[in-house]
C-alpha cells in the first residue's frame, strides 16, 4: 500500500502582494512519480522550491513524513534537486561534482568512490570522470546533475524542467532514462514541466496547475480522458470545446442536436462544456453522419493530417490519416464515448475554438513556455 | 580586414608610447653614462639595492594581503546587495579615486604627523605622542588606503557573476552557510582574488610618493630610488637598469599569478 510522504496543506505564497500560490492542497506518496504540469507562471516551480526548502510559504504547512518542515533549511532536508539548467559547479570536474554531497556528509573516501562509480554507471558517464563541466554537452551535463542529486540517496528527488534545454530526440531518450532510474532506485520523483506529453508519458500522478491553483490531480489516463475543465482539456492535448446543455443523464445537446454520452450527475438542462478530442472524430458517409461541415484547412503532420472543419461557423480540429481536400463537404459521426461533458468554469469559452488556427501556433506556444 | 584596421590606433599608440620608450629604457640600462658604450655595470651595481627591492616587495605584499582581507568581505557584501544598492555601494568604493592621489596621501600626512590630528588628540588626553609617521606601518596604511578600490572592483565583478543557483545547489547538497562559502563562493572567486592582488601589488611595488611622504629613509622603496636617479642623482642609466629589473620582476609576478588562476578559472576554453 502506498504510504504518504509529503503533504502540502493550504499552501499560499505571495510575492509583493501578488498571490503565486493560492491554497494548494496536495499529498505525495512514497515511491511515486508525480508531475506538476502547467504553463509559465502557474506556480509549479514555486511549489517545487517550497518543497526543496528554498522558499518559505506565506501560509500553510509542508509536512514530510508527518513532520512539519516549513522552517527546516534545505541542507537539512532529505531532498535533492536537479535544477533547471543544472547549476553544476564549474570549478569541479564530473567526479567531484557527483561526489560533492557525499563529501559534505563526510563519508569516507572509499565509500564516496564506490557510490560515485556506481552512479556513473547508472547515468552512463563512465570515462567522463575527469572532464570539466564546460567540456560536456547539454545531455551529459543533465546526467551529471541527476547523478549529483541521486548519489545522496534522497527520499525525494525534485526535478525542475530538467529536459527543457535538450533537443527533441535527446529529450525522448532522457524521458525513458529518467523513468527507468526512478523505477530502479525507488525514489519519489517530483517533476516540474510545461510539456504535457512528457508529463503523461512519465508520471504516476499528474497535477495540472494554472494561476496558482491546482486544476486537476489524477492518473495520466484520467487527466486526458476526463478533464475537469476547459483549461485542462485544452492544455492536455488538443480539444474541441463546445457550449452544450445537459438535458438529462447520458444525454447532451449541442449544435441543436441531442447526443448520447457517458456522463451523468448534472442538473437537468445545466449548461456545460463539451469536449471532443480531435483524434476521436471519424469521417463517415452522409447516411450515418451526425453533423456536416466544410474542410477549410489541412496540414500534414507526419503521423496524421490536422484538418480544420467548419461546422456552422465553429471550427473544429480533426486529426485523421484520411486526406480530405479543402472545400470538401464532410460528414462526421460522434459516438457516446467520444463525447466528454464538463461543468462550466472560469475557463469556459476561452479555449477549444480553432477559428484562428494556424499550423505555427503550437510552436509559438511552446517557445513562450520555454522562456520561463 | 575591417577588424584589423580598427586596431591601428591602438598599435600606433603602443608603438610610440610604450614600445619605443621601453627600447630607450633597455638602451640606457645597458650603456655607460659617460661614454655611451655598452656595459653591464649598471646591472651589476644593483646588488646594493637588493634590500630595497626586498623591502618593496615585502611592503607591497603585506598591503595586497591587507587589501584582500578588507576588500573581500566588502566585495561580497556588495555582490549580495539588491541591484540598485550595488550600484550605489560600488560608487562609494570608487569615490576616493575621484580625488587626487597626491591629495589623499597628503591628507594622511596631516593625520599622522607628530603634530598631526591624531597626535593632537593623543596629547590633549595627556598621553605621549605616538610614532605614527615615518614607519613601515604608515607606508602600508597609505598603500592600502590608495589601492583598496583596485582590490574590491575585480573581486566584486567576479562575485557578481557567480550564479545564485550554485549556492542553492550547494545548500541542496547539504552545505550550511559556512560550507557554501568555502566550497563554492571562495573557489569561484579565485580569479577575482588573483587579479585583485595583481592590481594592488603592481602599482604598490613601484610606488614612490607614498613612501616619501609617509615613510622615512628606513622605508625607502625601489620607486623612490628610481625617481632619485632621474631627478637628483642624474644617473638615468642606473635608473633605467633599476626600472628594467623592476619590470621583469613584475612580469614574473603576473605570470605566476595568472598561472595560478588559470587552473581554477571557470569557462576557460581549452582547444
Amino acid at each position: 500500500m502506498a504510504k504518504e510522504l509529503i503533504r502540502l496543506t493550504d499552501l499560499t505564497m505571495e510575492f509583493d502582494g501578488e498571490k503565486i500560490l493560492d491554497n494548494i492542497n496536495l499529498y505525495i506518496n512514497d515511491h511515486e512519480f508525480l508531475t506538476l504540469l502547467g504553463p509559465s507562471g502557474c506556480g509549479k516551480t514555486t511549489t517545487l522550491r517550497i518543497i526543496g526548502g528554498f522558499l518559505t510559504p506565506t501560509s500553510g504547512d509542508v509536512l514530510f513524513d508527518g513532520q512539519k518542515i516549513n522552517d527546516v533549511p534545505s541542507y537539512k532536508r532529505k531532498i535533492n534537486t536537479v535544477f533547471q539548467k543544472y547549476a553544476l559547479f564549474p570549478h569541479l570536474d564530473v567526479y567531484d561534482n557527483i561526489a560533492f554531497g557525499l563529501r559534505i556528509a563526510k563519508l569516507d573516501e572509499l565509500e564516496v568512490d564506490r557510490r560515485v562509480e556506481e552512479m556513473l554507471d547508472i547515468v552512463s558517464l563512465r570515462g567522463f570522470e575527469n572532464r570539466k563541466i564546460t567540456q560536456l554537452s547539454g545531455g551529459q551535463q543533465q546526467r551529471v546533475a541527476i547523478a549529483r542529486a541521486l548519489v545522496n540517496k534522497p527520499k525525494v528527488l525534485l526535478l525542475d524542467e530538467p529536459l527543457g534545454a535538450l533537443d527533441l530526440r535527446l529529450r525522448k531518450d532522457m524521458q525513458n532514462e529518467l523513468k527507468r532510474i526512478q523505477q530502479a532506485t525507488d525514489i519519489t520523483f517530483i517533476y516540474v514541466t510545461h510539456d504535457q506529453e512528457e508529463a503523461l508519458s512519465m508520471s504516476d500522478t499528474v497535477v495540472v496547475m494554472d494561476k496558482g491553483h491546482i486544476q486537476q490531480i489524477g492518473r495520466p489516463e484520467d487527466i486526458y480522458n476526463e478533464p475537469k475543465n476547459a483549461f485542462v482539456a485544452d492544455f492536455i492535448g488538443e480539444s474541441n470545446i463546445l457550449d452544450g446543455v445537459m438535458i438529462e443523464d447520458y444525454l447532451v445537446e449541442f449544435f441543436g442536436r441531442k447526443f448520447k454520452c457517458l456522463d451523468k450527475g448534472f442538473a437537468p438542462n445545466e449548461p456545460v462544456d463539451v469536449v471532443i478530442r480531435p483524434e476521436d472524430i471519424d469521417f463517415v458517409d452522409a447516411a450515418e453522419g451526425h453533423l456536416r461541415g466544410t474542410v477549410t484547412n489541412i496540414t500534414f503532420k507526419g503521423m496524421q493530417y490536422d484538418i480544420i472543419v467548419d461546422f456552422k461557423g465553429f471550427k473544429w480540429l480533426i486529426q485523421t490519416t484520411d486526406y480530405q481536400p479543402v472545400g470538401k463537404r464532410v460528414w462526421i459521426r460522434l459516438n457516446p464515448e467520444d463525447i466528454h461533458v464538463m461543468k462550466k468554469s472560469e475557463y469556459s469559452g476561452l479555449f477549444g475554438d480553432y477559428s484562428s488556427y494556424s499550423a505555427e501556433y503550437d510552436e509559438i506556444a511552446e517557445d513562450t513556455a520555454d522562456e520561463e | 580586414m575591417k577588424s584589423k584596421r580598427l586596431l591601428v590606433p591602438y598599435v600606433a599608440w603602443m608603438l610610440v608610447f610604450t614600445l619605443i620608450p621601453l627600447g630607450v629604457v633597455v638602451y640606457f640600462a645597458f650603456t655607460d653614462a659617460a661614454t655611451g658604450r655598452f656595459t653591464l655595470e649598471n646591472l651589476s651595481d644593483l646588488g646594493v639595492y637588493l634590500p630595497i627591492f626586498l623591502r618593496s616587495i615585502f611592503l607591497s605584499l603585506i598591503s595586497a594581503g591587507i587589501c584582500l582581507l578588507i576588500g573581500y568581505p566588502v566585495a561580497y557584501t556588495i555582490a549580495q546587495a539588491p541591484v540598485k544598492r550595488q550600484r550605489f555601494l560600488s560608487m562609494l568604493v570608487m569615490l576616493p579615486m575621484c580625488m587626487s592621489f597626491l591629495l589623499r596621501t597628503l591628507a594622511w600626512v596631516a593625520m599622522l604627523e607628530d603634530t598631526g590630528i591624531i597626535n593632537s588628540v593623543v596629547t590633549a588626553l595627556g598621553l605621549e605622542p605616538l610614532p605614527l609617521i615615518r614607519t613601515n606601518g604608515a607606508v602600508i596604511l597609505g598603500m592600502v588606503y590608495n589601492y583598496l578600490p583596485y582590490m574590491i572592483t575585480p573581486l566584486y565583478t567576479v562575485m557578481m557573476k557567480i550564479d545564485h543557483r550554485l549556492v542553492e545547489a550547494a545548500q541542496d547538497l547539504g552545505c550550511d552557510s559556512t560550507q557554501v562559502f568555502t566550497k563554492v563562493i571562495l573557489p569561484l572567486s579565485v580569479p577575482g582574488i588573483v587579479s585583485g592582488i595583481t592590481m594592488v601589488f603592481v602599482p604598490a611595488v613601484s610606488t614612490f610618493y607614498i613612501s616619501q611622504k609617509l615613510g622615512s629613509t628606513g622605508t625607502t622603496m625601489i620607486g623612490d630610488v628610481i625617481e632619485s636617479q632621474f631627478k637628483t642623482a642624474y644617473n638615468p642609466n642606473l635608473g633605467a637598469a633599476l626600472s628594467l629589473v623592476m619590470m621583469i620582476l613584475i612580469f614574473v609576478c603576473i605570470g605566476f599569478m595568472n598561472r595560478f588562476s588559470d587552473d581554477d578559472e571557470e569557462g576557460v576554453v581549452t582547444p
